[in-house]
């Protein structure tokens, strides 16, 4: 199945999903798509001001198009996902969107299509790391 | 090369980072991304002390520091953020602040849509680009032999020729093809003079034509208006020590200076409808059928309380005048509404992203519009100095900064 991660450039939980035989739906790989694209040349994302416009399907025309780019990116990715992982409370360096408001639209756009997720706390020690992971892997093994 | 340090949030996902780069280019520059560590993020928030919940917000408080301390070198600095983000605008204006404290680097603040193209932040990049270049000329306090300057502006075409730090020829008439316009205008300046062009020494101009009219005159200085314009307004002001904030509202766009010995250290430019520009001014008067030139000594005698206009849109601003004139409002009161108008405009989009500093002068055409200085003083809470020729200050700054190429070869 293909699981939408939050963040969306989370390294950990990217291993996490695909180690439990789902397809990591991430950051990483629209990016990779549109860097490969020899037609597309915006750098350093290839996000395009046509792009940027492809957001309003996710956000109105007075919202900023920093916010709009990023959902024009990540908003396919949630539209296709079978299941979503989120991670609360993560320091910037384990993965971030860079902009708290569209965190909190992607997270509300989850909720919105209804599809099964779970949300778990950045652990702050070893016990709740293994917790954490845990929790993971029972909701993966559980997606059918 | 010119190394500007981008402090940015968003032009990468809005389509703007190859365009922000290609004006960079243009004007012989480079955007450079300071290196920071992750671990230095959360100190030097805590050191700026205002701390956003965006983490790329984060990184754009680092990297103002590492550059501030010293720890990443770069010649300027470009701060940018999405238009309409609250967060980022509070950022924005903070951090411009915490680095004109911290530095003496020049900044320009600037919010982008994905609309944004490198022609709208060509003047910009280039005005900071000049700055460091050209300290010395810019250090430039009087005008030695025979030069000329051109301003070619969006609605009149200005040149002046200056003799020993004299103005002894001047004209101005209304902006069509811009080389030729430019030439009449210099002929009737030269005429006015007494001199002939091919006894000037060195000729200068700025203004949006500039690069046109620069290569068919063959003149010795192509600059743009955001440091000529300052040159020229502090030596018509006589304030060329010292700090001083300049409003130039022009027929296109606005411009918002300040200055420290007459070297600009942070600019806005901009107007996002006409409506907030001398183009309003010249709609009022016509509606009004009286000559531009009239327009400020009429709303001078009006009271701009006594009619409701917001001209935040030049359309629903002439609809508001064509209200209160047939709600019978008198011409005055209408004149001096249009100019308050214009004048508080002019405060919430521009002068909000500089700090004002005094004196305020107020240069360029609109600013022979008396009722608009009065509106500009009462928004501002002092009344500007407006010196003499104001309206050509593009052309005496051209002039003055033209004879810097003079003095090497003599």
């Amino acid at each position: 199945m293909k699981v939408f991660i939050v963040p969306p450039n989370s390294l950990i939980l990217f291993d996490l999903v695909e180690r439990y035989g789902h397809e990591p739906l991430s950051l990483m790989g629209a990016i990779h798509e549109r860097i490969v694209n020899p037609e597309v040349e915006s750098p350093p994302m290839n996000v395009t001001p046509e792009d940027v416009k492809k957001g309003l399907k996710y956000a109105g025309i007075e919202v900023p198009s920093g916010i709009r780019g990023r959902l024009a990116v990540w908003g396919p990715l949630i539209d296709q996902a079978d299941a979503a992982v989120i991670m609360d409370d993560a320091p910037f360096e384990f993965g971030c969107v860079g902009c708290h408001r569209t965190d909190e639209m992607v997270r509300y756009y989850i909720k919105k299509r209804k599809i099964p997720s779970i949300v778990v706390r950045y652990p702050t020690n070893e016990e709740e790391a293994k917790l954490m992971v845990a929790k993971i892997k029972e909701f993966l093994e559980g997606l059918k | 090369m010119i190394k500007i340090a981008q402090l940015s949030c968003g032009t990468e996902y809005s389509g703007v980072q190859s365009e922000i780069e290609m004006a960079a280019t243009t004007v012989g520059a480079k955007m450079v991304y300071p290196d920071v560590e992750a671990k230095d993020i959360e100190d030097a928030v805590d050191k700026f002390g205002f701390n956003p919940t965006s983490a790329q917000l984060k990184l754009m408080i680092a990297r103002a520091v590492a550059v501030t301390e010293g720890k990443y070198d770069a010649d300027a600095i470009f701060i940018s953020s999405c238009f309409r983000c609250a967060e980022a605008a509070l950022i924005r204006n903070e951090l411009r602040r915490y680095v004109q404290e911290h530095s003496r680097l020049p900044v320009v603040t600037y919010s982008f849509t994905e609309r944004t193209k490198s022609g709208q932040l060509l003047t910009r990049m280039e005005a900071l680009v000049t700055i460091v270049e050209r300290k010395e000329l810019l250090a430039r306090e009087r005008q030695v032999g025979l030069t000329a300057g051109i301003d070619s502006g969006s609605s009149t075409t200005k040149a002046m020729i200056m003799r020993d730090n004299h103005i002894i020829g001047k004209f101005w008439h209304k902006t069509g093809e811009v080389v030729a316009c430019a030439e009449e205008a210099l002929d009737k300046a030269l005429a006015e003079a007494g001199v002939k062009r091919n006894q000037l020494e060195a000729i200068g101009v700025t203004g949006y034509g500039r690069f046109t009219i620069g290569k068919a005159l063959k003149c010795d200085l192509i600059q743009e208006e955001l440091t000529v314009n300052s040159k020229g307004a502090v030596w018509l002001a006589d304030r060329q020590k010292g700090e001083a904030t300049i409003i130039d509202i022009g027929g296109m766009d606005n411009k918002a200076i300040t200055v420290r010995d007459g070297i600009p250290d942070n600019f806005t430019m901009g107007g996002i409808c006409a409506g907030a520009s001398g183009r309003f001014l010249e709609m009022t008067a016509n509606r009004l059928k009286v000559d531009i030139t009239d327009l400020g000594a009429l709303a001078d005698q009006g009271d701009w309380k006594k009619v409701e206009m917001n001209s935040y849109c030049s359309i629903f601003g002439i609809q508001s005048l064509v209200t209160s004139l047939a709600s019978g409002h008198a011409l005055a009161d209408v004149a001096a509404a249009a100019c308050h108008s214009v004048a508080e405009q002019v405060y919430e989009q521009q002068l909000q992203e500089i700090d004002v500093r005094h004196p305020v002068i107020q240069v360029g055409g609109t600013s022979l519009i008396s009722g608009l200085v009065t509106a500009v003083g009462n928004v501002v809470g002092e009344r500007p100095i407006v010196p003499p020729n104001s309206q050509y200050i593009g052309a005496a700054g051209a002039a003055l900064l033209s004879s810097g190429f003079l003095e090497g070869h003599r």
